[in-house]
């Protein structure tokens, strides 16, 4: 059984501007151990996606408006948040882009740590702070036993992200949740976090939900990969196959965009033209056509279906239709042909 | 390190760094050695790559460079001419014309209350440029340069996204006309998508415009795709220099080793494959550094001289420079 299963979520902000449709139908499933990886540019609903499935849009101006969110079969989406609490932070952990707005500023470390066990678990003086040392050692933090005293502002960077994820394991969750877990890190450093929730993931077979922006740390991490465009899913498939057999023009645009790894190559970045649509009016069809070298008519007319390519591999694009088998390019991947998705017609 | 000249095919270098130096003075009488001792020749139409962590000074180096900041010691010379240590308004109108700067965040280096076209006809207002009735003619043609549409000159900054904002600050830095560019970290600020647009932009330019350009970055893989030759900035010192190939494929010194190990690749077999190497801990303090190496305490392969001596500034292969002891 899948540990976590998302369908058709849908989520909107209310602005001065209008309605904001940040995700519109992400449905993704996670099996236990494994790690996915959500991918996509700013704006794109990566985060908003995961925020919702933990309970955390702020309501108003943001509303869940559909969907479901399962986890270990059961419906979490909508649930009161007495219960919510009782799966947030104990089974599923959560560590943010930023640790420094992301801890309290005027609690030590360690105080952090043993509120996490205190509220789940029933840990407290002594045995909390013991909890809490223990765990600074586990995730890398030098002088663990009188680190645990120390204040945030007192840690750098990565050590932060250390606490975060100490905070985030506390509890022995099945899934931890990162969001940009290393974007405000140095390389070296983000090299050695990554490194470090691999280890963790190791130890205690726990799964992984990755969100990211760099194509670099999803092939570091990921066993599998959604791609995310303008609030949609628009390709899912193994960290292998996003890679070397790219189905979806946005994927493939997003790694022409980038300097080819290999010394002999001298090919010129491609860039992908224009930008990301407006939300408040998501277009009519497809989402990216405007930015599509391939694009078609009917991608303006009609929303295109994901598509399945092979059993773990779809693309949400209309060149994977029979009709559009002539405009479609040859690095395109297309895989063995599978049945249209049903309601699909060109 | 030595000041003598690292380069031997730069032969008459349009810019010249030699030991230059940048200490901000703290409260307690302490020192931040922000940029300690750099030296680096850059020849003309030239694009040198200038990577490193975050605090490792390669962000004061430019602002030294272009003048912003004040030189502590040593000496920038452009096209011989020795630049003053601290720029007064004469300088500027003087070397700021031709040493200019694009910067990093496009947000916060637009001014909210200026039109586009003020923004990008001030520089040459200041240096007396353009004629009062050529401004509309010169702004359109600079907005057109970078591929923004003429009628865009009315609006303002916070019309734009992240991607058509810094262009607005390429096409502001271009309207002087400058010789050479400091880049600091152009692209970073921007979405994937969005950054290929951009460096193609300033590739483009370059060639057609004969610019030099030096191009700081922390993304390795972009910064070896725009530049020559690349140096790489460890608290302060340069640690290597060399054709960015080189440094990138086969990186010499130990801190570019892990730097280029760290650095996230996206190909997953290649990042299977990869060896755990990279450096432990994290970036020491530049506040009164100690003498020695300064990356001694993260080093794999340190030895005992590491710690108590300053590195040597070597050629290792034909305009490969490294400051290691391993070397020795």
């Amino acid at each position: 059984m899948s540990l976590l299963t998302v369908e058709d979520l849908r989520v909107e902000f209310d602005t001065y501007g209008g309605i904001v449709k940040a995700v519109r139908g992400v449905g993704f499933s996670l099996e236990p151990g494994k790690s996915l990886a959500i991918v996509g540019e700013s704006g794109c609903g990566k985060s908003v996606s995961v925020q919702a499935l933990m309970g955390l849009i702020p309501t108003p101006p943001g509303r869940i408006t559909g969907g479901s969110v399962r986890f270990q079969g059961k419906e979490i989406l909508g649930l009161p948040l007495r219960e919510a609490n009782l799966i947030r932070g104990k089974e599923i952990g959560m560590i943010f882009q930023d640790p420094m707005s992301s801890l309290n500023p005027t609690m030590t470390v360690g105080k952090q740590i043993g509120e996490t066990l205190r509220y789940h678990e029933g840990v407290t003086g002594d045995a909390a702070r013991k909890a809490a040392i223990e765990l600074l050692e586990r995730v890398g933090i030098p002088e663990a036993s009188s680190r645990v005293d120390a204040f945030p502002f007192q840690f750098s960077g990565g050590m932060r992200q250390r606490v975060m994820i100490a905070m985030a394991i506390a509890c022995r969750p099945s899934l931890l949740i990162a969001d940009e877990p290393t974007t405000a890190l140095d390389v070296t450093v983000q090299a050695q976090i990554l490194e470090l929730i691999a280890e963790l993931q190791r130890e205690t077979q726990m799964s992984l939900i990755l969100i990211t922006h760099d194509l670099g740390v999803v092939a570091r991490v990921a066993d599998d990969v959604a791609v995310m465009y303008a609030g949609q899913i628009v390709e899912t498939a193994s960290v292998d196959d996003i890679f070397y057999r790219p189905a979806h023009p946005y994927t493939l645009g997003l790694q022409a965009a980038r300097p080819p790894a290999d010394e002999q190559l001298r090919r010129k970045l491609e860039p992908i033209l224009g930008s990301p649509p407006d939300l408040f009016r998501p277009p009519a069809g497809c989402a990216y056509r405007a930015r599509c070298p391939w694009a078609m008519r009917v991608c303006e007319a009609q929303d295109p279906p994901l598509w399945p390519l092979e059993p773990q591999h779809s693309s949400r694009c209309w060149l994977h239709h029979e009709y559009g088998s002539e405009r479609r390019p040859e690095r395109l991947h297309h895989g063995a042909s599978m049945p249209a998705p049903g309601a699909a017609q060109a | 390190m030595t000041s003598a000249a690292n380069s031997p095919n730069v032969e008459r270098p349009i810019l010249e760094l030699k030991a230059l130096q940048k200490h901000f003075r703290l409260p307690g009488g302490r020192m931040l050695h922000a940029v300690d001792g750099v030296s680096l020749s850059v020849g003309e139409r030239e694009v040198v790559g200038l990577v490193g962590e975050s605090g490792c000074g390669k962000s004061t180096l430019g602002k030294t460079v272009v003048g912003l900041l004040d030189k502590t010691a040593g000496e920038v010379h452009y096209r011989g001419q020795r630049l003053p240590a601290l720029y007064g308004a004469e300088d500027f109108r003087k070397y700021a014309r031709k040493v200019h700067m694009i910067f990093q965040d496009p947000y916060s280096s637009l001014d909210p209350r200026m039109t586009v076209r003020e923004i990008i006809a001030e520089g040459p207002r200041i240096h007396g440029l353009w004629s009062r009735d050529e401004v509309s003619e010169r702004v359109a043609f600079c907005l057109e340069r970078v591929g923004l549409a003429r009628d865009y000159m009315s609006r303002y900054a916070h019309e734009f996204s992240g991607g058509q904002r810094q262009r607005i600050g390429i096409a502001r830095a271009l309207a002087i006309e400058p010789e050479i560019v400091v880049c600091d970290e152009p692209i970073s600020a921007l979405d994937v998508s969005v950054q290929a647009q951009v460096v193609n932009l300033l590739g483009q330019l370059s060639d057609t415009l004969g610019l030099t350009l030096l191009f700081i970055a922390h993304d390795l893989s972009m910064v070896r795709y725009v530049s020559r030759r690349m140096a790489v900035m460890y608290l302060g010192q340069l640690v290597e220099l060399g054709p960015s190939n080189d440094v990138y494929f086969r990186p010499q010194h130990p801190y570019t080793q892990s730097l280029i190990a760290s650095n996230p690749e996206p190909d997953p077999q290649r990042a299977r494959q990869r060896l755990p190497l990279a450096a432990r801990g994290e970036i020491s303090s530049p506040v009164d550094p100690k003498s020695g190496c300064r990356f001694v305490g993260r080093c794999p392969h340190a030895l005992p001289v590491c710690s108590t001596r300053d590195p040597e500034w070597r050629e290792i292969a034909p305009g490969h420079f490294v400051a290691c002891h391993l070397f020795n």
